[in-house]
């Protein structure tokens, strides 16, 4: 980890108390109005929030005016997402400089989902970097002032750069050889794929703590029995626990719209707070990083809940 | 090899659309074993061409109709048909196609589409091993290649999209090429290969741009 400290996230990561970041993902449009309101919703229970990059290689507006807009408007620190899916290594650089001139100052590095998995899959891949040489490069502008080709950038960025690791890959092994790959390329810190289970998120701890680097542990509160089945049944590796899914098949069948979102509440509080407990409890995990979209209203009383 | 398949019918008629007369040319090499431009498909070709009222002024298999040398040998016997047609079908890759445009001055319509560098394990079973990108890393990846096996490229170790060793992209069908080249590397004891990071490629030496090899015409003028 760099000496430096540039962002709120990074200072809390350094003082290692156990923190929250959450999720904003700018959709098709250009009125950026609903993310700000939620951003708003999420300030003070999170210490800053990702902006996603065309997840899913779904087209919608720019991440990068998305991470500053919802920084000047809301307040709200962000995790820039940045893929090398529809950039090559000059658009990434400039990107990145254009980011830091807004105030970015955290870059969270991934490779990005493939083209053909989204709504435009005719679109030509772009994968000229893969995650971890994204890694390496944002780690040369910033500690060394340098741009890939060592030529100096004038007033070089300060950013804290973040990578993505799967707990659930099977095989683990490549993968944890990948995590250490982009810690010993300057990673400061993880956030995880959805996890459900507290063994997956143990046996994974098991292979990472050696890395001694701060890891946040990805939760996504279930709004719905519908959320709920499509995890389970099209995210591979990602298990839904039986008796969560049986409890929020019940609550579906409340008939009153309000009672069964306060049902549905109910079980994702009761569910994650335990969760929450136990990876404090029993893993070195740094935090939690809540995947809320569409559901931020569970993020105050879950964060309240886990302390 | 190089892999190719055969046009549908109908294309191969709407491009020989205004075109009576037809010289056929197949190849001895690729498509021959491909089964898409051999003496028999050639056969088979002329044949449904004559059906449509089409006219065959003539037909070859040459053997290797991507060398402009044995192009222009194997068909110069022939020359006053290929004239005499309106255009030739070549059931030949895309090299074959450009070598015939180049050296027999004729229009020349694609009766196949060229897929890709393989191997093949049975006819009609091929599979894509090579990108020919022009600067080989099989030593580091177990002999086991990410440019033509992993839809990413990805140099660096699998992405977030593997599971159970399979690929997302074609709904877990296919192996994750990168979990092939960890399981390699560790059977043959050599895990420091995959753990070395990767260098960005230098595209301007890789096959963005056309290229030509000319070290046989540099050593040998």
């Amino acid at each position: 980890m760099s000496q430096n400290v540039f962002s709120n996230l990074m200072s809390q990561l350094k003082d290692r108390k156990f923190t929250f970041t959450g999720e904003l993902e700018p959709e098709k449009t250009t009125n950026l109005a609903e993310v700000i309101e939620t951003a708003n919703k999420l300030k003070r229970h999170v210490v800053a929030c990702n902006v996603t990059d065309n997840p899913q290689s779904f087209g919608y507006v720019s991440s990068l005016a998305a991470s500053y807009i919802v920084q000047r408007e809301a307040g709200m620190e962000t995790i820039y997402q940045l893929t090398c899916r529809d950039r090559n290594r000059i658009a990434l650089f400039s990107d990145l400089l254009g980011a830091a001139a807004l105030g970015i100052r955290n870059v969270l590095a991934l490779t990005g989902d493939h083209t053909t998995l989204g709504d435009t899959p005719q679109a030509k891949p772009v994968f000229d970097l893969d995650s971890v040489q994204l890694i390496r490069m944002i780690r040369q502008m910033v500690d060394k002032g340098m741009d890939l080709n060592g030529k100096q950038i004038h007033d070089p960025p300060r950013f804290h750069v973040g990578g993505g690791v799967n707990p659930n890959a099977r095989p683990l092994e490549p993968e944890i050889f990948k995590l250490e790959k982009k810690i010993a390329n300057g990673s400061e810190f993880f956030q995880t794929q959805v996890v459900f289970e507290i063994e997956t998120t143990r046996k994974f701890f098991k292979e990472a703590k050696k890395f001694n680097i701060p890891i946040l542990v990805g939760i996504f509160p279930l709004k719905s029995y519908g959320v709920a089945e499509y995890f389970d049944k099209t995210v591979p590796g990602v298990h839904v626990p039986r008796h969560l899914l049986e409890a929020l098949s019940k609550a579906k069948e409340i008939q009153e719209k309000e009672k069964r979102k306060a049902k549905c509440s109910e079980i994702n509080l009761e569910y994650f707070t335990d969760f929450i407990k136990e990876i404090k409890k029993t893993t070195p995990a740094a935090g939690c990083h809540i995947m809320s979209v569409g559901y931020e209203e569970i993020v105050p009383p879950l964060v309240e809940a886990a302390k | 090899m190089i892999i190719t398949v055969q046009k549908p019918f109908e294309e191969v008629l709407r491009m020989l659309d205004s075109i009576e007369d037809v010289f056929i040319i197949g190849c001895g090499e690729c498509s021959t074993l491909c089964h898409t431009g051999g003496e028999e498909q050639v056969k088979e070709m002329a044949e449904k061409l004559q059906k449509e009222g089409k006219k065959i002024v003539g037909a070859i298999v040459v053997e290797t109709p991507c060398d402009a040398r044995i192009l222009t040998k194997d068909t110069r016997k022939l020359s006053a048909e290929i004239q005499k047609s309106g255009a030739i079908l070549a059931l030949t890759c895309g090299v074959g196609v450009q070598d015939i445009v180049e050296h027999l001055k004729k229009m020349t319509i694609p009766g196949l589409d060229t897929k890709f560098i393989g191997q093949t394990e049975r006819i009609g079973e091929f599979y894509e091993r090579c990108r020919a990108c022009g600067e080989c890393i099989l030593f580091e990846t177990g002999g086991i290649c990410p440019v033509a096996r992993c839809p990413k490229g990805m140099q660096n170790g699998p992405c977030g999209g593997m599971y159970d060793g399979k690929c997302e992209v074609g709904r877990y069908a296919k192996d994750c090429a990168w979990v092939l080249i960890f399981n390699r590397l560790k059977d043959l004891n050599m895990l420091d290969l995959y753990k070395t990071v990767k260098d960005p490629r230098d595209y301007s030496k890789l096959n963005v741009q056309p290229r030509e090899v000319v070290w046989i015409k540099v050593s040998n003028p």
